[in-house]
């Protein structure tokens, strides 16, 4: 049965309709763009064309080009695991969105579908954005078939690599929970704007910064 | 240089060494993600024809990828061992094929030329070998080292246990290392893939796991698998480290987007020594590595994801470690599709790593977004036991809650063991007996209720 469970996490899409709803609903504002796959299929096999935009998102990304810079942008990607994006993801921006510093100002956000990591940077490279995070579903464990991650990008581009992000992995109510992912996320963010730079130079020490500060 | 092959009116040209070998790979899903798989069964096997006949000196000539632009090949054609290589310089893949079946090449013998295989001659010659020659070989290939322990003596079988968690909780991480224990697991190493970067969690994490195999003087190592600079930085700061784990790749790009260099290995392997915490030994690096990394890192250069593999072999191997093991089953299905290229993929990996001299285990595994299931890893892991695999993992029951994928069980290698008659390294195997968790004749006993073991658990809990 686990197995069963999570073999169709992987298969059954993501409802974006029903995302983007549940988004407005909360006043946010979103933008919905896909990557170069077709189908799941070539989801699995294609890994390259999932880390890109596909022609029309292109065109409506930079039609939809926001009026004032963004700091910091937001992506929702279904990756391998429609059912974390579904379960996990609005928790986790609310809380974000709670964390968030006052002074920055954050885009819309973007949801995108057959989507890879790597589809974050060139999503905030489109529209300039200094800071970019993409929750997406891992790849489902038979215990954890709805595990969500976040990738951290600074001054993103369609060169960087995983040796430029930060991860923070596993969250859901058994494992990370939505309240610390949130946390370590701002930490980071607010570490790399210092810093200008993320990524395997940009070690994880907030729980030490939050206890001296 | 260009090749040609010619099969009745057919005429098959490949333009250069890369291109004949990536020809010549078995079927797998990375090779056409990168382009540089064969168009046609006719063409790989016109290409395997057309490899048997090139001499092992062109891989010298030739490299994959030029010396001037990639540290791996220098580090490769640099440290090849020429002395050695006279015995086999003669040779073309395919009568090195031949040669490697011979009866007279024996362990000794494979193990006096090991240095002067390089990746590209143990990849390409296993592109024409099937399934039994790879076994047959690696089983040949003895590689030993020491740490606390002895590994890779023949007639043992060694196992990582892997008490991972997905928050690092030490009830849930003791729970698995116990359950481990009793079960034989963790000659090889007591290996920890951590959720946290952070580095104060992780030093927690090391003093923890040192007072523990301390207590109970258990002649095994310790790993946490975390990027090799917080494992320098922390030996800085003086914890306990054992083994200092990395993942590498077969290029200095692909490396390069795992944020290490070949000196930044080194420099962590000095920082090791300097703890000087080896008992029996001093091979203080463990590696992961993996076909398809290369690619996945677009690092690839038209090389096929088993020939950078192999490379990557070339890069552990410097490092004299303790453990090297390939994830076979790890990245997913757009490398390797399915049960058929994972288990091809795993007798590969293996036997290219021991032909280089690489104590090499296995990682057995599937995601489940691959079309395998667990009678493909009950399979592969026979195969390489049979083979000789140096060690495989343990994770309770086969599934690893923090990175999400089907791995080995504790009760794999037990059943390994039993089947082929394998025993755990010698030391472990004795400690095993001391704590009455093994008979002399390797049968695992009832646990009591107060075994000493237990408590930890109630110190943790």
């Amino acid at each position: 049965m686990a197995h069963a469970m999570a073999r169709d996490a992987v298969h059954i899409p993501l409802n974006v309709q029903s995302l983007s709803d549940a988004m407005h609903e909360r006043q946010w504002e979103t933008l919905c763009v896909s990557s170069r796959v077709k189908d799941r299929h070539s989801y699995l096999l294609r890994p390259d064309l999932g880390r890109r935009l596909s022609d029309d998102a292109c065109t409506r990304m930079s039609e939809y080009k926001p009026q004032e810079p963004i700091d910091f942008l937001i992506v929702v990607g279904d990756g391998l695991s429609s059912s974390a994006i579904a379960n996990h993801s609005i928790a986790v921006i609310e809380l974000i969105k709670c964390h968030f510093p006052k002074d920055w100002i954050m885009g819309p956000i973007v949801c995108a579908s057959q989507a890879r990591v790597a589809i974050a940077d060139e999503i905030a490279w489109i529209w300039k954005v200094p800071m970019v995070a993409i929750l997406i579903g891992e790849r489902p464990g038979l215990t954890s078939p709805d595990s969500l991650g976040i990738y951290f990008t600074f001054n993103p581009s369609l060169e960087s690599t995983d040796a430029d992000r930060n991860c923070i992995s596993n969250i859901r109510p058994q494992g990370l929970s939505y309240e610390a992912a949130a946390k370590k996320l701002i930490w980071l963010a607010r570490q790399a704007a210092l810093l200008k730079y993320s990524g395997v130079k940009l070690k994880d020490e907030s729980d030490i910064t939050m206890l001296n500060g | 240089m260009p090749y040609h092959y010619s099969l009745g009116v057919q005429h098959f040209h490949f333009a250069d060494l890369k291109g004949l070998l990536a020809k010549a790979s078995p079927a797998r899903s990375g090779d056409y993600l990168a382009g540089v798989g064969a168009q046609s069964n006719v063409e790989r096997m016109a290409a395997r024809y057309c490899l048997a006949n090139v001499p092992l000196k062109d891989f010298l000539q030739d490299p994959v990828i030029p010396y001037e632009d990639d540290e791996v090949t220098r580090l490769i054609i640099d440290s090849h061992d020429t002395a050695s290589f006279s015995l086999i310089s003669h040779l073309t893949v395919g009568d090195f094929r031949n040669w490697l079946l011979l009866a007279s090449t024996t362990s000794q013998v494979l193990a006096s030329v090991a240095r002067a295989i390089t990746p590209e001659m143990a990849a390409a010659v296993s592109k024409i070998m099937r399934n039994q020659d790879l076994i047959s070989v690696a089983k040949k290939c003895q590689v030993i080292t020491r740490f606390r322990n002895t590994i890779g003596l023949p007639g043992c079988l060694n196992a990582r246990l892997q008490p991972n968690h997905p928050t690092d909780n030490l009830q849930g991480i003791a729970a698995s290392l116990l359950d481990g224990l009793f079960y034989g697991s963790g000659d090889a190493v007591i290996g920890i893939n951590p959720a946290t970067d952070n580095l104060s969690q992780l030093s927690e994490l090391y003093f923890w796991l040192d007072d523990f195999i301390q207590q109970y003087a258990i002649p095994t190592q310790t790993c946490i698998l975390t990027h090799v600079t917080n494992q320098i930085q922390l030996i800085e700061k003086g914890v306990p480290i054992d083994l200092v784990f990395q993942s590498v790749a077969g290029t200095e790009k692909a490396n390069k987007s795992f944020g290490i260099s070949i000196s930044l290995l080194e420099e962590a392997q000095a920082a090791a020594h300097s703890l000087n915490r080896g008992v029996l030994g001093n091979n203080v690096m463990y590696f992961e590595t993996g076909q398809g990394s290369a690619l996945s890192a677009n690092a690839h250069f038209g090389v096929d994801q088993q020939t950078c593999e192999a490379r990557a072999y070339a890069v552990a191997r410097h490092l004299s470690p303790l453990l090297t093991n390939s994830v076979v089953g790890f990245i997913g299905p757009e490398y390797l599709y399915d049960g058929k290229q994972i288990t091809r993929a795993g007798l590969e990996d293996h036997f290219c790593g021991k032909l280089m001299g690489l104590p090499l285990g296995v990682d057995v595994c599937y995601t489940n977004h691959a079309e395998a299931d667990q009678d493909d890893m009950d399979n592969l892991m026979t195969l390489l036991a049979t083979a000789g695999v140096t060690y495989l993992m343990g994770v309770p029951g086969a599934d690893d809650i923090m990175l999400n994928y089907q791995s080995t069980s504790f009760h794999d290698t037990l059943y390994l063991r039993q089947l082929l008659k394998l025993t755990p390294a010698p030391e472990f195997a004795s400690w095993l007996m001391k704590m009455n968790i093994m008979d002399s004749q390797g049968q695992l006993l009832t646990v009591a209720q107060q075994h000493p073991l237990l408590k930890t658990m109630s110190g943790v809990i």
